[in-house]
């Protein structure tokens, strides 16, 4: 087949199964559930240390090196665009000068929802600064346009609510923003479970973020691999181009002739 | 001259004046990957050899950590 990559601000990745790094029992299951979701774009949070403590144990980018992984910091927790934009700079500090990240600014955190405005302003001054933004946004598809259009290099409606489980509850949004923005598009939030990962790749989607869905099932690892193969249905279903739907008519898939009760 | 910071945001008093470097090998924190902001502002590594912690400074050290 036919190489087939993801391509963000330049760069290719077999993978388009991006995830999170937060819930984890531990490192350990952080690792082979990562290791089982074959992504090569981790996204992690950036947060104060704890002074004083955890002195000499393992950090998380010990488990998951930045010459492995394309590490993805982001900016969980923000509020505000000030917010998001000191948080990045910290991060691109933290991590030599890289400079790929994933913005997200929240509205309120009972819905975790994006604050698109706060999102827009931060995006501006990043792709300014010469950040490469991926954004967390909702599924507006003349918001999505705007993302592209201040220089975002890919957009992430949320197909539902961070962290809960629901699935794609606008497949029509997400398909006019597949349609009309020329970034890569990845459902970021509310993948529950491998069949939605599914259904976000044969409707086009460049790719799908997820966290909870892995890190929350019974078992993480084995739901991680399931989301790889999932991913990768789905985008070989895209490609291969669905067959029409004709809910009024039946056909039948054997041959109508040579019927051995047909004798006459 | 002793002097009085707020570190990620709990104060902390320290005996003289000491550069970056001197901080994080007091956090034990030497060698290990994180990013320092002072008063807002990025302290590049490059600097923390010589960049001295002054008396008020409100200073940030970060860490990346499991998040989606």
């Amino acid at each position: 087949m036919a190489a087939d990559k993801l391509l963000i601000a330049g760069k290719a990745y077999d993978s388009r199964l991006l995830v999170g790094t937060g819930k984890y029992r531990d490192f350990d299951e952080t690792r082979r559930a990562i290791e089982a979701s074959g992504a090569q774009i981790v996204t992690v949070a950036i947060r104060r240390t704890n002074i004083g403590q955890n002195a000499g144990e393992p950090s998380l980018l010990d488990v998951l090196p930045p010459s492995r992984f394309t590490i993805l910091p982001n900016t969980a927790g923000c509020y505000n665009a000030a917010d998001a934009v000191r948080t990045l700079r910290l991060a691109r500090e933290l991590l030599d000068g890289h400079s790929l990240v994933k913005l997200e600014v929240l509205g309120d955190a009972q819905s975790l929802y994006p604050n698109m405005p706060e999102t827009l302003a931060a995006a501006k001054t990043l792709v300014a600064e010469g950040f490469q933004v991926m954004a967390y946004c909702s599924d507006d598809p003349i918001l999505a346009k705007e993302l592209e259009e201040l220089g975002c290099v890919a957009v992430m409606p949320l197909a539902s609510l961070i962290g809960s489980g629901m699935g794609i509850v606008n497949p029509w949004n997400l398909q006019i923003i597949i349609d009309r923005v020329k970034v890569p598009v990845l459902v970021d939030a509310g993948i529950g479970t491998a069949s939605d990962a599914a259904v976000a790749m044969e409707l086009g989607c460049d790719g799908v973020l997820m966290n909870t869905a892995i890190a929350k099932a019974r078992d993480p690892v084995m739901m991680a691999h399931a989301m790889k193969l999932a991913v990768e249905a789905g985008r070989e279903a895209y490609r291969a181009g669905r067959m029409a739907k004709k809910p009024y008519e039946a056909s039948p898939s054997s041959p109508e002739s040579g019927l051995i009760q047909k004798s006459a | 001259m002793a002097i009085c910071v707020t570190l990620n945001g709990s104060p902390r008093e320290f005996p003289a004046p000491l550069t970056f470097v001197e901080l994080l090998d007091e956090l034990d924190l030497a060698g290990k990957r994180i990013a320092v902001e002072r008063n807002g502002e990025i302290v590049p590594r490059s600097r923390f050899p010589e960049a001295r912690l002054m008396d008020g400074d409100r200073i940030e050290v970060v860490v990346a950590v499991g998040g989606g």
